[in-house]
């Protein structure tokens, strides 16, 4: 088939949603219709072709680059438009292209102040470009093109339609808003990490060849290992995309933009920001710092479990220091999140596997605890968790999911929050040959830890806003319970839930055959 | 007899000298009514000059000398003369109604405009040190008075003196360094400059010479620590006119300062190589730090274009470091990438700054707030240019940052690798500030009171920005527009 050969069908998911931006635009302001409906073909159109490419992949053969090419595209520094998908980016792929069209129908009737639907949507849909070019990008530039790319329509998402209220800065002694404090930090933090990810990737184009034959191109830099991890600067140029990644993730320490972001940014920005934007962080780990320098990775891996288990400690508990509902599911994601990271540390084939299980598992819940608890907000006007409280009574329906979602996040076995943090733990058990064995199970008892206090701060936020008598302020008031579009957004993501919580072979079909091979690979280029 | 001249290679000139005699002319004989024809023919003339600028570039034919290698056209020099015509070109479509609606002397201005433009396209073909320093101060000359334009405003006076004083002592300077380096080697020609200045590398009065030629470019270049006069003047200057500035007149001095140090005297390189390397790291530092306190968008803009200075220089210090001939010639092509992207994306966040106050009236960044709301077009060219010049991909900026990394880092060295973290930290700092005026314009309220004008817009001051917007698009989208200008000049260092 013509679609499926020469990079067509990735090329599409990655510029049709470019396309619907431009056709969002340029449909009159008036037309509020006919502008939602074009960015809801658009979205729908790449989430079938993604699952077109899902559908035709070769899962025996997951560790070959798949539908893709390899163009030229900026000659004179050797950089290529290639593109292809293995098992390790598809499953990023479909969730990507998934969760937008979500957040589109979700968007449909809830649209934060100052409305403005039509910008919104433009930003969603030049969002969605710069998520899915990353995960099919197979070349250090254009991968850095798209992984900036993302920051700009987030940036606005939160500038504009974010949290309105003033809140103090008190390093600069400053009162603003904070969707500004919020939108600007996360904008600094994150070039601030991939400037030095650029440089580290421009350093590895350098030592790939003489002049003319250099390559920014993925997998022939990881054919390269041996000699680029072999460099004096090769711990260098590991530091520079550590930094790049590390706070994108964001793994303690950097993570503190993340809750500010989250919870200032409105619900379809916090959704797409955890679901997908985090991921980019650490499928940059898998896709590029792993296997291009493996034994800066095997050096450095200790360093990363260690952060990883603060993460998940410190996570869990700032989770049970919040007062305000989003900000606790924000926390959440740093904890979860350095379940991932400890995952990728071992550098296992367990590991990496729960690594990337983690991160759609992460993706479709904490979305969906996002959503949830936008949709809360919407209706009480408020995240206190104080003055919640009986939601499941005034709302059976919201009930059920908040607490069904939180089972899922807490990692319940059958749910798909489990196998993450399962195997993550399991990884840390027996972590690649040449690791310190000793250091990596204590990480793992401590990342068992979390796991209590993860269940610990989700029931405690089940008890307070769910459970109990509503509170006085509430009486009389009429509460409208999940509406229909909000049911269509969910739905999906529920039935996710349970069906990689019960059928985890749904990704990590996809994932094993590609990671068994990253990780040979890996091992190969340590001897 | 004298020299034999090749007309085709001087046709940009003559064109040029013709167009500037016909404006002045013109404005003679015009009635007041019609002075606008001053700037019609302006532009066509402009037009006519770029004509035998692309045929040379595009004939192939290598490259043309002439006055006993004095006045060189190659690669090189066609690029910049390109460069600095259309720079030129978008200058005078800014300045129309500029100009027109404040009642200045218009043909006047257009005359002093296209002698600057003139002086910059000579410079660009000069190979000895007499030819450069005409074509500099020719560069410069006119804009003293330009600066000076707005006769009525204060300040406008004091940029115009500033100028004026620092233009002279900076020009004192560098024919002292000049005079020197004469002095030691016996020829003002570049290539014979190279030749006897091989041996000459330890001598102090050589030291002297480099350095004091390199401290008069840093004027003209505003680098710090010579930068003093550039915020007063960029402020005080009419805005057409600090948009030229900022642009043509800065990228002159970086052709001076290409040609003498990769040209005349690469041996020296070990003098003028740490002497920029300092100077790359103060000028993006202070230029950003003190752009992050600026309230008033031109004076923004003005520490910005400081900031931009610094990363031009950071590929100097490659060159000066590097030992290897691809590494130098990437470096070269790189300042030379980064000067045409710089070009188009501050002369459209000038275009912008001049459209933006029509709606404002006003510079004051808080001024400016909401702009999106009821101008959202001028807002969208405001988001397009200062996130370019902050370097978001995929506007041109990206690229231009790109190629100064990747300089850096070919260099190969730990110094030039420390250079490159700290252009990255600075870019870092540099967005904050371009986000600033992102902010004010698309997140801020419409401050009380503020009672939006509602000009007439220009046409010709919305043909430059669409022209800007256009290329730093294109060249983002697709890198190989601005990589062809690094390409191609780098032949230039490639044989020495």
């Amino acid at each position: 088939m013509e679609l499926l050969d020469n990079g067509t069908v990735l090329s599409l998911i990655t510029f049709l949603p470019l396309v619907g931006a431009l056709v969002v635009g340029l449909i009159p302001r008036a037309q509020e219709e006919a502008y939602k409906w074009a960015a809801l073909i658009t979205a729908l159109v790449v989430g079938v072709l993604s699952i077109v490419v899902a559908f035709v992949f070769d899962y025996g053969d997951s560790a070959k680059f798949q539908f893709g090419t390899d163009l030229s595209w900026i000659e004179s520094i050797g950089s290529n438009f290639h593109i292809g998908v293995d098992g390790i980016s598809l499953p990023m792929l479909v969730l990507s292209a998934v969760i937008t069209i979500l957040a589109i129908i979700y968007s449909w009737d809830h649209w934060e102040e100052p409305r403005n639907p039509k910008a919104f949507l433009i930003l969603m849909l030049l969002l969605e470009t710069g998520m899915n070019g990353t995960f099919v990008a197979l070349d250090l530039i254009l991968f850095f093109i798209f992984f900036e790319l993302v920051l700009l329509p987030m940036y606005f998402m939160i500038g504009i339609w974010g949290d309105k209220t003033p809140r103090t800065i008190a390093m600069f002694n400053l009162t603003t808003e904070t969707r500004l404090y919020a939108s600007i930090k996360f904008f600094l933090f994150t070039l601030f990490g991939s400037a030095f990810m650029l440089l580290s990737f421009l350093g590895l184009y350098f030592n790939s060849g003489d002049a003319g034959a250099r390559t920014f191109d993925i997998p022939k830099l990881i054919e390269m290992a041996p000699h680029l991890s072999a460099l004096p600067i090769a711990g260098w140029l590991f530091a520079g995309m550590f930094l790049g990644f590390a706070v994108k993730v964001p793994m303690w320490p950097f993570h503190t933009w993340l809750p500010d972001a989250h919870t200032a940014a409105p619900t379809v920005g916090s959704v797409l920001l955890a679901a997908i934007l985090l991921k980019l962080g650490s499928y940059g780990f898998i896709r590029i710092a792993l296997p291009i320098l493996p034994e800066q990775a095997m050096q450095w891996a200790p360093t990363i479990a260690i952060l990883a288990v603060i993460g998940i400690i410190y996570g869990s508990l700032a989770c049970l220091a919040q007062t305000d509902m989003k900000r606790l599911i924000a926390f959440s994601s740093v904890g979860h999140m350095g379940f991932v990271m400890l995952g990728i540390s071992t550098m296992t084939e367990a590991g990496i596997n729960a690594a990337i299980i983690g991160m759609v598992a992460h993706g479709v819940i904490t979305g969906m605890l996002f959503f949830v608890a936008g949709s809360m907000h919407h209706r009480y006007h408020t995240r206190d968790m104080a003055r919640l409280g009986g939601n499941a009574t005034l709302m059976p329906k919201m009930g059920f999911i908040l607490g069904f979602i939180a089972m899922a996040s807490l990692g319940l076995p059958g749910l798909a929050g489990f196998w993450g943090e399962f195997m993550a733990l399991l990884g840390a058990f027996r972590p690649a040959a040449g690791l310190p064995v000793g250091l990596f199970q204590t990480a793992m008892v401590i990342g068992a830890v979390g796991t209590v206090l993860t269940a610990g701060y989700l029931l405690w936020m089940l008890q307070k806003v769910n459970l109990g008598e509503p509170k006085d302020e509430w009486a009389g008031h009429e509460f409208h319970d999940v509406d229909r579009f909000e049911m269509a957004a969910w739905v999906p993501l529920l039935l996710a839930t349970v069906a990689i919580g019960v059928y985890p072979r749904l990704v990590l079909g996809s994932t094993n055959g590609a990671v068994k091979e990253l990780v040979s690979t890996i091992l190969e280029n340590l001897a | 007899m004298g020299p034999t001249l090749d007309y085709l290679a001087l046709a940009p000139e003559l064109a040029l000298v013709a167009t500037l005699m016909a404006v002045l002319t013109a404005d003679i004989v015009l009635p007041h009514a019609q002075k606008y024809w001053t700037a019609v023919l302006s532009v066509l003339g402009l037009t006519v000059t770029a004509l035998p600028i692309l045929f040379l570039l595009l004939s192939d034919e290598g490259t043309r000398t002439m006055l006993d290698g004095s006045y060189v056209v190659d690669d090189f020099a066609l690029i910049l003369k390109g460069l600095f015509v259309a720079a030129g070109y978008i200058v005078i479509l800014m300045s129309v109604s500029y100009i027109e609606s404040d009642r200045y002397y218009q043909g006047e201005y257009y005359f002093l405009l296209l002698a600057s433009i003139l002086g910059s396209v000579v410079m660009a073909s000069a190979r000895d040190l007499i030819l450069l320093f005409v074509g500099l101060e020719l560069v410069s000359g006119p804009l003293f008075l330009l600066a000076g334009w707005r006769k009525g405003d204060v300040k406008s006076n004091e940029a115009s003196l500033k100028f004026y004083l620092l233009g002279v002592l900076s020009a004192a300077i560098l024919l002292y360094g000049m005079s020197f380096l004469y002095g030691l080697t016996g020829t003002v020609d570049f290539d014979g400059i190279r030749e006897v200045s091989a041996g000459l590398s330890d001598t102090p009065a050589f030291i002297m010479a480099v350095l004091f030629i390199m401290v008069g470019f840093a004027f003209k270049i505003s680098a710090v620590p010579f930068h003093f006069w550039a915020p007063d003047t960029y402020e005080g200057a009419p805005t057409p006119v600090t948009a030229y500035m900022s642009v043509s007149s800065k990228a002159a001095g970086f052709v001076g300062m290409l040609i003498v140090t990769y040209v005349a005297v690469p041996g020296a390189s070990n003098i003028w190589g740490p002497a920029l390397w300092i100077m790359a790291a103060l000028t993006m530092t202070v230029g950003n730090l003190t752009a992050l306190r600026q309230t008033n968008i031109v004076r923004l803009l003005a520490y910005s274009s400081i900031a931009q200075a610094g990363f031009m220089l950071v590929p100097f210090a490659v060159a000066g470091v590097s030992s290897d001939p691809t590494a130098v010639a990437s470096a070269f092509g790189a300042t030379v990438t980064y000067i045409a992207i710089y070009t188009f994306m501050n002369l459209g966040a000038f275009a912008v700054v001049i459209a933006g106050a029509r709606y404002t009236r006003s510079g004051d960044i808080d001024k400016w707030a909401g702009l999106a709301t009821y101008q959202p077009g001028v807002a969208l060219f405001g988001l397009i240019f200062f996130l370019s010049l902050a370097g978001i991909p995929p506007l041109a900026g990206w690229y231009a940052k790109l190629v100064m990394f990747s300089a850096a880092i070919g260099g190969g060295s730990v110094w030039t690798a420390v250079l490159a973290g700290i252009a990255a930290i600075n870019a870092v700092i540099a967005f904050y500030y371009y986000a600033r005026v992102v902010k004010a314009i698309w997140f801020d309220p419409v401050p009380d009171g503020h009672v939006a004008g509602k000009p007439e817009q220009s046409r010709s001051l919305q043909l430059a920005l669409v022209i800007t917007m256009l290329f730093v698009i294109a060249a983002g989208i697709y890198p190989p527009i601005s990589a062809y200008f690094g390409d191609t000049v780098a032949s230039i260092v490639g044989g020495g």
